[in-house]
């Protein structure tokens, strides 16, 4: 667990960075610090690692506060993943991701070990162990960034804007993918983004920053979503949060109505809507785990206003449309 | 010339030796005190400056002036080979410090912030991440310091050390061509081998460059 306990960051010229900050981030889990700029909230994220003294107030590691710890030592306990990746162009992938091994007085051949494993972990082949970061994408390179941070087996990582600087596309595969990761790892991470949707799609918690360093809301992204603290977090999240709330329904109790009407093959499975120049496309299919703003989604694109849904075989069985996902949601409301 | 180069043979192996000696010694010296001057004007940023400056006018000192002045400060003899390596270590600090200085600069802040993140202490960093990163601008610099102290031993040969200088003395004085001749095409070989040496190095040493 990280707390920070009453921490205030003053600059010396007077800007307060952060404001009595008290915040407790759980072991296991992912904390997303979110929050336009200017809010505090990396100046937060690097005080846990000692890159930032606070002014006054503590900042503890399972109680464990980190001012009387050799600053060496603590880091190389603390995986650190920045934008851009920050790589050694000077080294080899594979010796960029045995950097804290070897900073931690392991063998080369230990670390180079571990780092060759670590590599797979994250996606990269064998292949690109000899590299150089210049010879990556910004991908990949984000890639090794994770994998370098991960090397030691930390038992807490720092990520500050890890995903913001390659394209949507690639930032959505390294999403899910570190989903993955996390899922398997269970790390204690404190990650810090501008961008509320990634927030809201990583993070167990989210702790949302305003300007001058205050913390305006902490709570999971579902009852962010939902309920708001205040003015500020409502419009930061956005307008559409009514329908993002969607996301975190699966669609396993969605009533649907018997297949009719839909055109389908041998197998059952949905070939398209029957219309005046023929077939029309579904737009896609949802299964019972797919979230409610999925099966939306589909009803709004679909060429007759419903949602196709199929089973673990790829045959269709069931619809729904917008009317009775309208109906469920306000059934679920009373 | 051939009888020239065979009846001198040895003056002349001997001279390009204390050549040598008196052009890279100081190189060596240079090096070593360059590097800590360098990283201290990058840490602390308002030393750059002033530190810059006084190398300029070091650097500004002509050659002569400093052979002739420097046993005075170092109470060293007229004709020690003292002199001139100090001398020269003086001019390749000037010009080194700098370019060690520009090269830390020129390393990432990004990358440096992720060294210390990762829990480098400042010493292993300069030397693990900062230093290799700056190499390519350092060795540029250590070229122009190798050739200008190949060129400048020559000078020497006015108070009497001076390597293939001596070469040159001689010619004049003798109203003799050869050996003049024969000076300035070794200078001119070594000078031309030393910096092929430092390209072959940083080739071996800075594979990265090279990549993407």
């Amino acid at each position: 667990m990280i707390t920070f306990e009453d921490v205030v960051k003053v600059y010396p010229g007077g800007a307060t960075a952060v404001d009595h900050l008290s915040l407790e981030l759980p072991t296991g889990k992912m904390t997303v610090l979110v929050g336009p700029s200017g809010c505090g909230k990396t100046t937060s994220l690097r005080m846990i690692n000692r890159m930032v003294t606070p002014t006054s107030g503590r900042v503890l590691i399972d109680g464990r506060d980190v001012a009387g710890q050799d600053e060496a030592l603590l880091r190389r306990g603390i995986g650190y993943v920045i934008q851009h990746a920050g790589l050694f162009p000077h080294r080899t992938v594979l010796d960029n991701v045995a950097t804290v091994p070897l900073l931690l007085g392991e063998t080369r051949r230990t670390a180079r070990a571990k780092a060759l494993e670590l590599l797979e972990r994250v996606g990269l082949s064998a292949g690109f162990a000899k590299r150089y970061p210049a010879q990556l994408s910004g991908g990949q390179q984000q890639r090794v960034g994770v994998a370098r941070a991960l090397a030691a087996d930390p038992p807490i990582m720092l990520m500050d804007e890890p995903f913001s600087a390659v394209d949507p596309v690639v930032r959505a595969q390294l999403h899910a993918e570190f989903l993955r990761l996390q899922q398997d790892l269970g790390k204690t991470i404190a990650m810090v983004t501008h961008d509320i949707d990634e927030a809201i799609k990583l993070g167990d918690h989210v702790a949302v920053f305003r300007a001058g360093g205050h913390l305006a809301q902490f709570a999971t992204p579902r009852d962010l979503l939902a309920h708001p603290a205040d003015d500020f977090v409502a419009d930061f999240v956005g307008r559409d949060r009514g329908l993002r709330s969607l996301s975190f329904d699966t669609a396993s109790d969605l009533p649907v109505k018997p297949v009719d009407g839909l055109e389908l093959d041998e197998a059952g499975r949905p070939l398209g809507w029957p219309g005046p120049d023929g077939l029309r496309e579904t737009g896609g299919v949802f299964t019972k785990e797919d979230s409610l703003r999925v099966v939306t989604d589909l009803a709004i694109r679909s060429p007759v206003g419903i949602a196709v849904r199929v089973g673990p075989d790829g045959a269709a069985d069931g619809l729904v449309s917008h009317h009775d996902i309208a109906d469920y949601l306000a059934s679920r409301r009373s | 010339m051939i009888q020239y180069l065979t009846n001198n043979a040895d003056t002349i192996w001997l001279a390009l030796q204390e050549h040598i000696v008196l052009a890279l010694l100081p190189v060596l010296f240079g090096f070593v005190i360059a590097v800590p001057l360098g990283y201290l004007a990058v840490r602390y940023r308002w030393l750059y400056q002033p530190l810059i400056n006084t190398f300029g006018v070091l650097y500004s000192i002509p050659s002569l002036a400093l052979f002739v002045f420097l046993p005075v400060v170092l109470g060293t003899k007229v004709l020690s080979p003292v002199n001139i390596v100090v001398a020269l270590t003086v001019y390749t600090v000037a010009l080194l410090a700098r370019t060690v200085a520009d090269g830390l600069r020129s390393v990432d802040p990004v990358v440096v912030q992720a060294a210390t993140a990762m829990g480098y202490r400042p010493l292993r960093r300069l030397t693990g991440v900062e230093l290799p990163i700056a190499l390519p601008v350092v060795l540029a610099g250590l070229r122009v310091a190798t050739v200008s102290n190949i060129s400048l031993v020559s000078v020497g040969a006015l108070i009497g050390i001076g390597g293939l200088g001596q070469l040159f003395t001689r010619g004049f004085q003798l109203f003799y061509v050869e050996p003049i001749l024969v000076g300035i095409i070794l200078s001119v070989l070594l000078a031309g081998l030393a910096d092929l040496a430092i390209v072959l190095v940083q080739r071996a040493v800075t594979p990265w460059t090279r990549a993407a």
